[in-house]
């Protein structure tokens, strides 16, 4: 083909295929892009809206729980477990060795300095969104003394992390802080 | 396609603009049909029947029912005590939805055994399979919709299979979810999807049915029309012998509906939703139990999960994994014990699924999980290598596979 078909669709007619090709990318890249801004609006509205957005905390009093008791709170729909361990549980999930960890935290960080006793959690399973047995004094606690999930068999100790079991990762702590000695804030 | 003669003026007069009753025709009388089908090629268009009825009264339903965390669970129980035929409609739809999967497997597990996936019937099989996953969403969500305990939960524990994916799992079951766990945005998109997809299903049913009529039914010999002497019309024979089979169909699902209609449900369900507390013990409705006891087999999340995925994914690919070119197990003495030994494991998969996560249903579900695996990436495609075939029929008349003979069917 001679050069002059790429410079110009000239006045004998002669097409010029280069600029052609390049006209069709361009436009079919613009037609893909303006297709999936289009998709995009539709695909988000599915995602949380505004409302179940707005951060939502509750404010939990810390003063009824006795040693050794747990307490269920509901926060963002999900239960929250409060627990005021005894020196012993204590002691045992600090003597865990970080290598005997599926997912290695140590207890010192999922707890408020100088607050050791309190454990807070969200009491949701990381396996499959089940609720771990274990707040109620009857409840089976699992291998490790914390909680047992009955849907699949995940174990968590007594600071919440996930020892056995199908579950990928510890109990979550969810943000909160100690507006008083006998008073929290989550969320 | 031949255009037959209609005497009927305004049938005439239609035909010619809109050929409708010429494709009729041609579909139902003049398709050929293999003369040699036996009652196991009746779930296919019973099957057809029963998403018809599921839409018709599930359509009813959604003109009483109330998609709102705080009405839905009150709603279905007015329609079962207030609406008049609430409960019969109720019933229809939740044990038709059990029903619809019992036909299915049947139909499925026939072609496996005659071999209905082979060439030339490989996309016939595929889309059945699309189908089998449309109605396994469509029947997911539609159990999510009364707001019980095992729909709550049931829908907890399937879309956090979503976050078992690495890095963009946890924003996938948060846009599922519409929110920080299954709420009120679950419940209403669950509601426009399961009347959405019955539809989509009804879609990719007549792509089924084009893919069939393309190259015809496959038979219990497996082996292709050779005459004309091996077929008979669609159109009485068939649409007679499936209508008995429908009366036989119905004589069963009126009888569950009328005194056992719960049966195939869990009580839990009557319990209203409460997201604080699990049951202790879950389980999805029982067509899903074979599917969750290879999610549960594998210990780790993601793996579990992919595993479950991927017991469905095999058959997308079963008619490259099967390599041997007879179709009917009834000519495959070796496949022929292995389809049972599968089938078998099936059933067994489905029972470990029930129970317990402990001993020994952990370990049983793992060698049957294993087993499921190794009958399609092992077994099958080592069958087609090694397997001796049984002598095939010269033809389904029998005898010469050219010619007309009415000796020929003598043969038989």
């Amino acid at each position: 083909m001679p050069d002059t078909a790429h410079e110009t669709n000239d006045s004998h007619g002669n097409v010029d295929e280069g600029r052609r090709d390049f006209l069709y990318m361009a436009t079919g890249a613009m037609g893909a892009v303006g297709a999936a801004a289009a998709v995009w609006p539709f695909i988000d509205s599915m995602n949380p809206a505004a409302d179940t957005l707005a951060l939502s905390s509750i404010e939990v009093s810390l003063a009824p729980i006795e040693e050794g008791q747990s307490v269920t709170f509901k926060w963002r729909g999900k239960p929250v477990f409060v627990r005021r361990r005894t020196a012993a549980e204590i002691a045992e999930a600090r003597a865990v060795p970080m290598g005997d960890l599926i997912d290695p935290e140590s207890d010192d960080d999922r707890v408020k300095d100088g607050k050791d006793e309190w454990l807070v959690l969200v009491g949701v399973c990381t396996h499959l969104g089940c609720i771990p047995l274990g707040q109620k004094a009857g409840d089976a606690k699992g291998e490790y003394g914390g909680w047992f999930c009955p849907c699949h068999g995940s174990h968590y100790d007594t600071s919440g992390r996930i020892r056995k079991g199908p579950a990928p990762l510890n109990l979550p702590v969810p943000p909160y802080e100690f507006l008083s000695d006998t008073q929290i804030k989550i969320g | 396609m031949s255009n037959p003669e209609f005497s009927n003026p305004i049938v005439k007069w239609v035909d010619y603009r809109l050929p409708i009753f010429s494709m009729m025709h041609h579909e139902l009388h003049e398709y050929p049909t293999p003369k040699n089908l036996n009652y196991w090629w009746n779930f296919g268009s019973l099957a057809g029947i029963v998403l018809g009825i599921m839409i018709v009264s599930g359509i009813v339903l959604a003109m009483n029912y109330t998609a709102h965390v705080d009405y839905a669970f009150d709603s279905v129980e007015r329609i079962m005590r207030d609406v008049n035929f609430g409960w019969l409609i109720r019933y229809i739809h939740m044990n038709g939805a059990s029903f619809f999967f019992i036909v299915v497997y049947i139909h499925m597990f026939r072609g496996l055994y005659y071999g209905s996936y082979k060439a030339p019937r490989e996309i016939l099989w595929i889309l059945g399979v699309v189908i089998m996953l449309l109605m396994m969403a469509t029947a997911f969500m539609g159990y999510v919709l009364p707001w019980g305990q095992m729909s709550f939960w049931g829908a907890t524990v399937i879309t956090n299979l979503f976050s078992a994916l690495p890095v963009i799992g946890e924003y996938i079951v948060t846009w599922l979810w519409g929110g920080f766990g299954v709420d009120n945005p679950t419940l209403n998109r669950f509601f426009s999807l399961h009347y959405l997809l019955p539809f989509a299903i009804a879609g990719v049913v007549i792509l089924h049915l084009a893919a069939l009529h393309q190259h015809g039914s496959n038979n219990p010999l497996g082996i292709d029309i050779k005459k004309k002497g091996d077929t008979i019309p669609f159109h009485p024979y068939y649409t007679i012998k499936d209508l008995f089979g429908l009366g036989v169909f119905l004589t069963i699902f009126v009888a569950v509906i009328a005194y056992a209609p719960n049966y195939m449900g869990h009580p839990d369900n009557y319990i209203p939703a409460n997201s604080l507390v699990t049951p202790s013990h879950i389980v999805p409705e029982w067509y899903f139990l074979p599917f969750y006891a290879i999610l549960r087999a594998v210990p780790d999340k993601l793996f579990g999960v992919l595993a479950m995925f991927a017991a469905i994914a095999v058959l997308f690919v079963l008619p490259w994994l099967d390599r041997s070119p007879i179709r009917s197990a009834k000519f495959r003495p070796v496949y022929f014990i292995f389809f049972w030994v599968f089938l078998a494991n099936c059933v067994l998969l489905g029972y470990c699924g029930a129970m317990p996560a402990d001993e020994p249903w952990v370990t049983i579900s793992r060698l049957a999980t294993a087993y499921y695996f190794l009958h399609f990436i092992v077994i099958l495609p080592v069958l087609g290598l090694y397997e001796r075939p049984v002598d095939l029929p010269l033809s389904i008349s029998g005898g010469s596979p050219d010619e007309d003979a009415p000796a020929a069917q003598a043969a038989e």
